[in-house]
């Protein structure tokens, strides 16, 4: 069989996302292509070639698909799926955003958040916030998943694949009008080895400011925030962790006045070392820490900020 | 402007779901239900839209068990004009519940299905654009505001890195992220008229589409556990700690 894995980039970079796919796609078949949807995506091919183990790479380009457009993507992907028997996407917003479109097209039931590939055609995938780990045996054609990053380890570099290129789909009803992105120099969320949070304990986004973003910055680390912090406009969605969130696994992950709600807990448990700093010594995020601190923010960040000199 | 808002009767939010020791599915049986908390907030956005006379009509419709007629009713309570009730027993996988959808929409011709970017059961955020394909109509998807003029949707969309703006020609499947609204709780009055408000009770067979399961659930087990570790007094311990027990600093 062979696999195809669509590729996770900002038309300039290759994220690791597009690595551990890979890892993933290689434990279901040797025949793995990547396909990278942009626009003036070059580079971002010539990454993608030098995976480890990847047959070829299939460059399509157009405005819609470089700007993210579900349709034109998704379209695309289906006018290449004849040649492939499963489908692979990083589990990311813009990779739910269009997989299950290409599972509709090609009546398909997709996976979403593949975290084990078991055999072929069998999957582990977490259910409930993470509280549960179901595993789905599937009958379609092609199939179609999406891969959670952080549960596999980042393919090699040292292939030398060869790039195609064909020209991507475009979309006649959507039309997109502009961007904002969140500019910052710190390490992206999910691929980051240490990850500050804050929760709503901050008390608004001045606070979280002043708080997280220091400490994240002598550290080197990425800022995340609980559900709660974003849904009061402390922080912006992108930094949200949890079940709706982001799903990440640092090295070492910081909890600062986050209680631990079965939905956060659903989006960094499975991070290497979990710090949790809280006053409510009651507080869940306990349960899961590994070394917990009962105290207030605004006595422990300083002393912290200190300590670490 | 008619309004199709799908909702779910999942287990609520707070409670934590327990595995079956058969490892045959989560057990459900007395835990508390709830309406989906991102149904709840397409509901809200559709109200508004007809508070603000851009909606004429918001269609509530549910595919579940009996039960999930009480999900219909709090949404009507919060200002949904009639539901359907598309029951069935057995749980619909996300491509069966795309197909179901399709055809209500066939039959009801709404301008906009307006839903919950993903159920907290499942968590697969798999619907909206399933239906949206399946319609040929265009999709806004994790929508953090949401402006109707002129048969076109302007969407915010919460996207990786930051916010993204779209237009899509109506008619279109938006779904809704957290930050979109914050609903409402419904009033007691709402309650009691939402009592007096039709539901349609259907079956998948009225249909005429195929639901049935593609993905065979082998088994259903709990995550390794993690557990607590210790306790420490201070930032110095802290970073101590850190630097030398877990070798991460």
């Amino acid at each position: 069989m062979a696999v195809l894995v669509v590729a996770d980039n900002d038309n300039a970079h290759l994220r690791d996302t597009t690595h551990k796919t890979v890892t993933a796609a290689l434990a279901l078949s040797k025949d793995v292509d990547i396909l990278v949807l942009g626009q003036g995506a070059d580079a971002v091919a010539a990454s993608a070639a030098k995976i480890e183990g990847v047959r070829k790479v299939i460059l399509a380009e157009s405005a819609d698909v470089g700007h993210g457009v579900a349709e034109a993507i998704s379209d695309t992907i289906v006018g290449l799926a004849g040649g492939y028997d499963a489908i692979l996407v990083p589990a990311t917003a813009s990779g739910k955003n269009f997989a299950p479109r290409v599972a509709a097209k090609l009546d398909a039931s997709p996976i979403s958040d593949v975290i084990e590939v078991v055999s072929n055609d069998t999957f582990v995938r977490p259910i409930y916030a993470g509280n549960a780990l179901e595993t789905v045996q599937t009958s379609d054609a092609t199939k179609v998943l999406t891969v959670r990053p952080t549960a596999f380890k980042a393919a090699g570099e040292g292939g030398s694949a060869s790039v195609e290129k064909v020209a991507g789909a475009s979309a006649s009803k959507t039309r997109f009008k502009s961007e904002e992105m969140v500019k910052s120099d710190r390490p992206e969320l999910t691929a980051a080895k240490i990850v500050v949070s804050g929760g709503r304990a901050m008390g608004s986004a001045e606070e979280f400011q002043r708080v997280i973003e220091p400490l994240a910055d002598k550290l080197g680390a990425a800022v995340g925030a609980s559900r709660a912090a974003v849904d009061a406009g402390y922080a912006p969605n992108d930094y949200q962790v949890g079940q709706t969130g982001k799903v990440v696994a640092p090295a070492l992950y910081i909890a600062i006045g986050i209680s631990g709600a079965i939905q956060h807990l659903a989006g960094m448990k499975d991070s290497k070392v979990i710090v949790a700093i809280n006053k409510d010594a009651d507080a869940p995020i306990f349960q899961v820490a590994d070394y917990g601190l009962v105290g207030d923010y605004k006595t422990v960040v300083p002393e912290l900020m200190t300590a670490l000199g | 402007m008619k309004v199709l808002v799908p909702v779910k009767r999942v287990i609520d939010a707070n409670v934590k779901a327990r595995v079956k020791t058969d490892q045959s599915g989560v057990d459900l049986a007395n835990v508390k239900m709830a309406m989906n908390p991102f149904c709840e907030i397409a509901v809200e956005e559709a109200v508004r839209l007809k508070e603000k006379g851009v909606a004429t009509e918001v269609v509530i419709v549910s595919i579940g068990p009996a039960q999930a007629q009480e999900t219909i009713r709090t949404a009507l309570a919060m200002g949904g004009d009639r539901g359907i009730l598309i029951q069935s027993d057995s749980d619909v996988e996300p491509l069966g519940v795309a197909k179901l959808l399709a055809a209500v929409v066939a039959e009801e011709k709404p301008e906009l299905v307006l839903m919950g970017k993903q159920a907290i059961d499942g968590d697969n955020n798999a619907v909206g654009q399933m239906l949206s394909q399946l319609l040929d109509w265009p999709q806004a998807t994790f929508a953090s505001k949401v402006e109707i003029a002129g048969g076109v949707a302007t969407v915010t969309r919460e996207v990786d890195g930051g916010m993204q703006t779209i237009e899509v020609d109506l008619p279109a499947v938006v779904t809704a992220d957290l930050r979109l609204n914050e609903p409402r709780y419904a009033s007691l009055p709402n309650i009691m008229k939402a009592k007096k408000k039709e539901i349609a009770t259907k079956a998948t067979s009225d249909y005429g589409v195929d639901v049935s399961p593609r993905l065979k659930v082998l088994k259903v087990t709990e995550p390794a556990k993690r557990s607590a570790g210790v306790k420490v007094e201070n930032a110095a311990e802290l970073v101590a700690k850190l630097k030398t027990e877990a070798g991460v600093l």
